[in-house]
């Protein structure tokens, strides 16, 4: 086997993890950026349509790193997609597997399930819920908590910063009770 | 040297506002040409890279997350979490500069009743998704396009919360 092949293999936990918790160091180091990415969203509204909103009056120029940042996220995804794919089916827990397909998705051929997410879908009211909707709590969310999975989660834990911790719990409360018991009827629709 | 003064003033404001409700601020006082940026961007490509190689990215890998059906998300963000320990406390421990010679900084965060409520609001949405912040750029680029409904309506969210700010309990 190849470099090239093994590289396209699906990376195991303890390879992702440490390497985006090297996130951290890297930004402060090469900057003294505190690793985020939801106030990404918050830079784009500042940007574009402050609308004398004081919480969008602030030089989001000097902030503009953080939308580098993202559009190499964006990068990162289409140079993996195109050049380190798989060809293989995204592997699905059993359990999983058998549960969507009582809700007929069992199209595992991508990260994303085209079966959900796809263009002719947004205006029906499952698609509308799980993409329009969802993102909105998204965006909302993570703002009204001060940041998101990398913000609190990585890098508030790493910073010990107890505040993190509190939203951390509450992202996996919100997402527990969504996944096991909210989702199974928006599925169904 | 009265000029001097007032953008001080104006910058330590300007920060403030920046930094209420978010984690991710810019400590660096220094102001560098655009092209600087660049390197954020390399970050950012290598970031993307791994979400979509350890399937962080995947709707599926979040449904499993919430359903304790794998151990992968908790690995993932579990071992990121003691890397970044480690490596904040050796940045703090031998006072480690950034590459351009300045103290890198934190700033602790209060606690504010928006944890609970936002990051309940936020969890509910994650598990819809599949996706945080991050992935749904990182989904975009693999070619999953419909996703920008969802970025859009995210942007949306956050302008959103900005409206209503003063009217939510804090």
């Amino acid at each position: 086997m190849n470099i090239i092949e093994f590289i396209k293999q699906p990376w195991p936990w303890y390879v992702a993890g440490p390497l985006i918790g090297l996130t951290v160091p890297i930004l402060l180091i090469i900057g003294n950026k505190s690793f985020g990415i939801s106030s990404s969203l918050r830079h784009v509204c500042a940007a574009c349509v402050p609308a004398n909103i004081p919480f969008f009056k602030y030089d989001w120029k000097k902030e503009v790193w953080n939308l580098f940042f993202v559009t190499g996220i964006f990068f990162g995804g289409m140079i993996a997609a195109w050049l380190l794919s798989s060809p293989e089916p995204v592997q699905v827990n059993e359990n999983l597997a058998q549960e969507l397909a009582t809700y007929g998705i069992t199209d595992f051929s991508g990260l994303v399930p085209v079966q959900l997410f796809n263009w002719s879908n947004v205006l029906t009211l499952k698609g509308f819920i799980m993409m329009v909707l969802g993102g909105f709590m998204v965006g909302f969310g993570t703002r009204y908590a001060g940041g998101c999975t990398s913000g609190h989660a990585i890098m508030g834990l790493s910073t010990l910063q107890w505040p993190s911790l509190v939203a951390t719990c509450c992202f996996m409360v919100g997402g527990f009770l969504m996944a096991n018991f909210i989702l199974p009827f928006i599925l169904s629709l | 040297m009265q000029k001097i003064e007032t953008p001080q003033v104006e910058t330590n404001t300007d920060f403030e506002v920046r930094s209420l409700d978010t984690m991710c601020v810019n400590e660096s006082h220094l102001t560098h040409k655009w092209y600087h940026n660049l390197k954020y961007s390399a970050v950012g490509i290598a970031f993307g890279i791994v979400f979509v190689k350890a399937e962080i990215i995947s709707w599926f890998r979040i449904q499993e997350m919430f359903r304790l059906q794998s151990f992968h998300m908790y690995g993932v963000i579990g071992s990121a979490v003691l890397v970044g320990i480690i490596s904040v406390w050796l940045i703090k421990k031998f006072n480690i500069k950034t590459i351009y010679g300045e103290t890198i900084e934190f700033h602790p965060k209060t606690f504010n009743k928006g944890q609970v409520y936002g990051g309940l609001m936020f969890g509910l949405g994650w598990a819809i998704t599949g996706a945080c912040p991050g992935p749904l750029f990182a989904q975009i680029g693999t070619g999953a396009t419909a996703i920008a409904i969802t970025l859009l309506s995210a942007i949306v969210g956050t302008w959103v919360y900005g409206y209503v700010r003063e009217k939510l309990p804090h």
